[in-house]
């Protein structure tokens, strides 16, 4: 056998090393994403033979359109109770479980286990139970409310509910999240800081929260606000398995109307234009998080 | 002073506890109604607890549903998920730190620019493509999405970014090729980084509905998501206690997995924030 030359020899090392991935990357990321952003501005239907271009008919359809808007305003209702209820009560968890290890490390750590547990679940077998749980009738929460001399409600087929009890399990499902995130930097803050302010006068819990805690937990909230948000905007499992975007689409949201447009009814561009304004939501958010992971980076 | 500080303590802890026992909810009913017997499941009054310990919807759930077939399809994918995807993003990972090539920076670009694009944003085309070379509703349409991980290959890149280079150094003086080092060298030191990264692979993907709700429709494939909801809908009502005897089988798994390694799952999945 020939040998080749040396420099030749380490290109098609480098080649071997990293060409699958790069490959692998083109072909199921970038492809795709340019592929989707042509499909936005066509008529193209799967199994069709040909398209026609729209323009931006189909952003138009989408932001124009009753149903269009349903998604979104449903997407950004839900994104705006899942956010604030999921930050403001991990915070308040982590704070409580970071207190209680200095007296009970054990069951602080029994009860972090128990807040995280949703995280690690399975989101469609645990929606499952939740339909169970929120049964009209043999659901516990009905019979509980029926017990202590309440209505019963119908929590996802009625159309002025359904979106807030989507909205309360997927604050069931990331507090735990959150909470993790926030004992993190609870645990990074030095000792020393709370003396000071103790020293200063700012010995009550208030004060110590105010003037140690808040200020120095910022980054880790600002991190934790931007992450709660990209995965709010990605509900989908819920919705697919509780209601479908129903009843009379009340709990329509952008990646399952995407879903429904694209793979039920096969309109791919519209379904694209679909999938182009979720991804530029996202964009932005995940950018944002770059940056602030840099900043935490350069923090430490 | 010390009254006040037990009455805080105590308010606080109920208030977790609380918290605790509505995070539990959904779990103690799913396994109340998994354990209760037929007569105890439907009936209108509360009754938290079943009054006597009913195997019957487990055996019921294993032997005469899907299942097992569903947690071994769950296992097949994740696992060639995780098996491609450590093949192409460590050796890509090594050669971002350890080689000096021209297309370096513009591949870890790449990688940074891959890992602004959720699933999500793919499926369309890959659906496309995947149904014009006849791959649907094989296991191949359910692993081979995944396998490029821009995430992963930035995290095995971070983590042999802090390796010393003179390891690598040594063993090529000891005559090893570089897919050696990658694979005796790098991939061993590496084991944190792949422990994390494993972890938040087989959760993402075992708990994943959305792409096999749309690469699948054959029952025979489902992954446990998708195949509890087969169950589900296929039955008129009264297979409550089987039904969730079977969300209790699909999510036992990681749960179990999770109780029993708490340190690492946790930073595995929090490792995931980085991906959004």
């Amino acid at each position: 056998m020939r040998v080749l030359p040396r420099s030749i020899r380490e290109t098609l090392t480098d080649a071997w090393l990293v060409g699958p991935a790069a490959v692998a990357m083109l072909t199921f990321i970038f492809l795709p994403v340019a592929a989707v952003a042509v499909f936005s501005f066509t008529d193209y239907q799967f199994g069709a033979n040909s398209f026609a271009w729209l323009g931006l008919e189909n952003y138009e359809r989408l932001f124009g359109s009753t149903l269009g808007q349903r998604a979104i305003t449903n997407t950004l209702l839900y994104v705006s109770i899942v956010i604030p209820a999921s930050v403001g009560l991990g915070l308040v968890v982590a704070i409580g479980l970071h207190r209680m290890a200095e007296w009970a490390p054990g069951f602080s750590n029994v009860l972090r286990a128990v807040y995280f547990l949703p995280v690690a679940a399975t989101l469609v077998a645990m929606s499952v139970a939740w339909q169970m749980v929120l049964h009209p009738s043999l659901g516990v929460v009905n019979q509980a409310l029926v017990a202590l001399g309440g209505e019963p409600r119908s929590w996802l087929s009625d159309r002025g509910i359904v979106l807030y009890t989507l909205a309360m399990i997927g604050v069931w499902q990331t507090v735990g999240y959150n909470m993790v995130l926030f004992l993190a930097g609870l645990v990074a803050i030095p000792k020393d800081l709370y003396d000071a302010a103790e020293v200063d006068g700012a010995g009550g819990n208030w004060s110590r929260f105010w003037t140690v805690t808040w200020p120095m937990l910022g980054p880790t909230t600002l991190f934790v606000l931007v992450i709660t948000a990209t995965n709010a905007f990605r509900v989908f499992e819920t919705v697919a398995t509780l209601t479908q975007g129903g009843p009379a689409f009340a709990s329509d949201t952008l990646v399952y109307a995407l879903y429904r447009e694209g793979f039920v009814y096969f309109k791919a561009g519209y379904a694209s234009a679909i999938t182009m304004v979720f991804f530029v939501i996202l964009l932005v958010l995940t950018l944002a998080q770059f940056r602030l992971v840099e900043r935490r980076v350069h923090y430490r | 002073m010390i009254i006040k500080l037990l009455v805080g303590r105590f308010l606080s802890s109920l208030f977790l506890v609380i918290g605790a026992l509505a995070i539990l909810l959904p779990f103690i009913w799913m396994l109340s109604l998994a354990f209760k017997p037929q007569n105890e499941i439907f009936t209108d009054t509360i009754q938290l607890l079943p009054t006597r310990i009913e195997w019957g919807n487990f055996v019921k759930a294993i032997t005469e549903t899907d299942v097992p077939l569903y947690l071994m399809n769950g296992a097949i994918v994740v696992i060639g998920i995780l098996v491609f995807q450590l093949l192409f993003a460590v050796p890509c990972a090594y050669a971002l730190v350890q080689r000096n090539f021209k297309a370096r920076t513009f591949i870890f670009g790449m990688v940074l620019a891959a890992l602004l694009v959720p699933f999500h944003v793919t499926a369309i085309p890959i659906f496309l493509g995947f149904a014009q070379i006849g791959i649907l509703n094989t296991y191949w349409a359910l692993i081979l999405p995944f396998v490029p991980t821009a995430f992963g290959i930035f995290l095995f890149r971070q983590f042999l970014a802090q390796v010393p280079a003179d390891l690598f150094e040594a063993a090529r003086v000891d005559g090893l090729s570089e897919t050696a080092i990658v694979w005796r060298i790098a991939f061993p030191l590496a084991m944190p980084a792949a422990t994390a990264f494993a972890i938040f692979s087989i959760t993402a993907h075992w708990n994943d509905l959305f792409w096999p709700l749309i690469a699948t429709t054959d029952p025979n494939l489902a992954t446990p998501p998708r195949g509890i909801l087969f169950f589900r809908d296929e039955e008129s009502g009264d297979d409550v206690g089987p039904l969730m005897a079977a969300a209790t089988l699909i999510t036992a798994p990681l749960v179990i997995a999770f109780l029993f390694a708490q340190r690492k799952f946790t930073q595995g999945l929090a490792s995931g924030g980085l991906k959004g």
